[in-house]
This record gives structure tokens, C-alpha cells and sequence, in this order.
């Protein structure tokens, strides 16, 4: 199962981005967990300079905007 | 260009809708549609331009680059200016801060970064060049990243790294110069168009609400308070016009979008333009819900400090404003 988290202290984007994750999963059909990182230190265990990002598998893959649907869902085709 | 859209406004208020010109409501209206498509079309396209520059020159890049050169005091004006092209989000100034930390740029250089890049962004930009044109527009850029430049420079000299909070003065002494190198995403221009559109889509979006409140407030503003309304108030030549000013806006904060628009009413109703301009400053530089989020890493001292060097360097600009403008 993938692990996915999202890392976001809170603002606006980064629910914007939990949102087109769980659309993304939800279309692909993959089983996905799905984690909300809010805690600062937590977040910069991951070496990012913005937030949100969008971490799978513990491997940044997006950072510092909000992504599409289809490009998170281009992620788990690779 | 701009013409071409006066025109169009002039059209659709007077031949359209049939207002007699001359009278506010013409003059409230025409104002509206004019400025709402004329700034829509410059956010546009400054957003658009600002978002290929950001997709070669991210923020890591910056970082790596501050990390491994030495520039002998050219780095704060580095910083600035990135500030200046870099989008800003509060929310991201927590881990920008500490990303900077974390490859071993000095705090002063952090700050540079900090304190112009709400200043100067491309929706300010876009907003300024459509309602005061491009030398105000570009007094302003430079003045946000002068500030940002000697703010920063100040701040570093002031030696506050011990009023970090704990766990990032951890950070702090851990900190490593030979960051991760950069690693340029091989990607062409077309590939990287899909997001970079995205992404302008979603900043227009996101302010679109609150420019077109702004406009309409100006716009009434435009068309119905009289001419020199403000002039008898403010413009008296008050030494503390500028400072009470400033100390108003720094709490508060509002959209760069929102509040230009009726910046630039007050300006042309006789406030002062340096006035309203470091009215504008304090409003979007600086603002409490930023305080809030960089308490996670700084000490309140060493927010005040920064708070306080930043306005007072607002107040500065405000004044000289008033005196050259």
C-alpha cells in the first residue's frame, strides 16, 4: 500500500492539496494511505523550503504549489 | 493596449448602458470596468512570467547558491531580489526560514528574503504598474528590496541567533554548507507549461474576489468622494501622518490584491502618495497572522526586533517618499 503524506501547516493550499490527492487516489483506485503532516519540525525532516508538498513513500515529489489531479495521478503511473 | 481597453469601457458605460458621462455614476463605472480589465490582463500576464522564472530559479536554488558563496554582503541584495520574484505564502515562511537555517545561510541573509518577498510580488506588481504605472512600480520594487537588502544587513549585524527558538538553534549549530546540491529538473519549457499555467490559474483565482472588491471600493470611492477629500486631513504636512500610518497597517493585514485599488483612490483624493504608500507596506509586509506562524521559530523578542527594524524602515521610506514624489 502506497503512503502518501501531505505537508502543510494549515493554510488554504495545502487543504487545496489534501483535497486533489484524495481525488487523484480515489479515481486511480489505489490503495493509498494518506497523511496530513502539520507538525513544523516533522515537515522539515523532508528538506523542503515551501510548503505544501507531497511526499509517496517517503520521496518528495511535489513542492511549494498545489499539484493537479492528473498530475498526482501521473505520479503513480510512473 | 490600455487605450484599447478605455475604449471598451467607455463604450459598454456610456453607449450601452446610456449614463450621461460627467455625472459619479459614470465616473464610478467607467472606473470599474476599465481598471478590472486592465488589471486582470497585467496579473495575467506578470503572474504568467513570474511562474517561468520561478520554475528555473526555485527557491533551492537560491539556497544552494547562498550556501556555497561567500558575497561579501552582495548576498543580501541576492536575497532580496529572489524575494522580490519569489511567490510568497505565509504559511511557507516557517520552512523557508529554517531551510535557510538548515543550509547555513546567516540570519541577516534569511531576513532579506523574509521582508521583501511579501513586499514585492507579482500580483503588488501587476497591481501597482495598472494603477500608478511603471516608474511608481518600479520605485516600489526597488524600495521593497532596498529595504529587504539593508533590513536583512542590519538584522545580521545585530547577532541574534542566540533568541531563536531551541530547537532551531539546534538546527542553527548543525547546519551544513554542503547542502544538497541543486538538481536542475531536466524538463523543457513545454513540459513545464501545464503546471505553471495551473499555478496562474489558481493565484488568479484566488484573488480574483478580493481585487474586484477593491476596485469596486475604489471605484465608488472614485466617483463619489470629492476631489482633495483627504488632503485637509493628512496632507497638512503632519510629521506623524507617516508613522501613525504605518503603525495602523502593520497588525493588520490584507490581500496586496484588495487593497492597492483603494490605495490608489485615497492617492488621488489627496492623500499623500508616500503615506499611502507605507500604509500599503505595513498592511502587506508585515502582518500578525505572520508574527503567529514565525513564533514556531522565533523567540518574541526576536520577532519584535524584526517587526521593529522593518517599520522603521517603512516609516523611513514614507517620508522620503512624501519628499521626492
Amino acid at each position: 500500500m502506497k503512503n502518501i503524506k501531505i505537508l502543510g501547516t494549515g493554510c488554504p493550499k495545502c487543504k487545496k492539496t489534501e483535497a486533489v490527492v484524495k481525488e487523484a487516489v480515489t479515481k486511480l483506485g489505489i490503495l493509498a494511505e494518506i497523511q496530513k503532516v502539520e507538525d513544523i519540525q516533522e515537515i522539515m525532516k523532508y528538506n523542503i523550503l515551501s510548503t505544501p508538498a507531497v511526499v509517496v513513500d517517503e520521496v518528495v515529489k511535489i513542492k511549494g504549489r498545489v499539484p493537479s489531479v492528473d498530475e498526482v495521478r501521473a505520479l503513480f503511473n510512473e | 493596449m490600455f487605450d484599447l481597453i478605455q475604449s471598451f469601457a467607455d463604450w459598454l458605460i456610456y453607449s450601452v448602458l446610456g449614463i450621461t458621462a460627467n455625472s459619479h455614476l459614470a465616473a464610478t463605472l467607467n472606473f470599474f470596468f476599465y481598471e478590472t480589465i486592465k488589471i486582470f490582463v497585467l496579473l495575467f500576464i506578470i503572474i504568467f512570467l513570474m511562474g517561468i522564472i520561478n520554475s528555473y530559479f526555485p527557491v533551492d536554488r537560491l539556497r544552494n547558491f547562498l550556501s556555497q558563496h561567500k558575497l561579501y554582503g552582495l548576498e543580501h541584495l541576492l536575497a532580496s531580489i529572489f524575494g522580490a520574484i519569489t511567490p510568497f505564502c505565509s504559511c511557507s515562511s516557517v520552512p523557508l526560514f529554517i531551510g535557510f537555517v538548515q543550509g547555513g545561510i546567516p540570519l541577516g541573509v534569511t531576513f532579506s528574503f523574509l521582508i521583501t518577498s511579501p513586499l514585492v510580488n507579482e500580483v503588488a506588481l501587476a497591481l501597482f504598474l495598472g494603477m500608478f504605472g511603471w516608474k511608481i512600480t518600479l520605485i516600489y520594487a526597488t524600495t521593497g528590496i532596498l529595504l529587504g537588502t539593508f533590513g536583512g544587513w542590519i538584522l545580521g549585524k545585530l547577532n541574534l541567533q542566540q533568541y531563536l527558538t531551541e530547537w532551531v538553534q539546534q538546527i542553527w549549530i548543525n547546519a551544513s554548507r554542503d547542502a544538497e546540491l541543486f538538481k536542475e529538473e531536466k524538463r523543457t519549457f513545454l513540459q513545464r507549461l501545464p503546471e505553471i499555467s495551473y499555478e496562474v490559474n489558481n493565484i488568479i483565482k484566488g484573488i480574483a474576489l478580493y481585487v474586484i472588491i477593491g476596485i469596486a471600493i475604489g471605484a465608488g470611492m472614485h466617483g463619489f468622494v470629492p476631489e482633495n477629500f483627504f488632503e485637509q486631513y493628512l496632507s497638512g504636512g503632519q510629521w506623524w501622518t507617516v508613522p501613525l500610518a504605518v503603525l495602523l497597517a502593520v497588525p493588520m493585514y490584507a490581500n496586496a490584491a484588495g487593497i492597492i485599488p483603494v490605495i490608489q483612490v485615497l492617492v488621488v483624493k489627496g492623500v499623500p502618495i508616500g503615506t499611502a504608500i507605507a500604509f500599503m507596506m505595513g498592511t502587506v509586509g508585515l502582518s500578525l497572522p505572520e508574527a503567529t506562524l514565525l513564533k514556531k521559530v522565533m523567540t518574541i523578542r526576536l520577532i519584535a526586533v524584526f517587526f521593529g527594524t522593518v517599520t522603521l524602515f517603512i516609516i523611513i521610506s514614507g517620508f522620503l517618499y512624501n519628499l521626492i514624489l
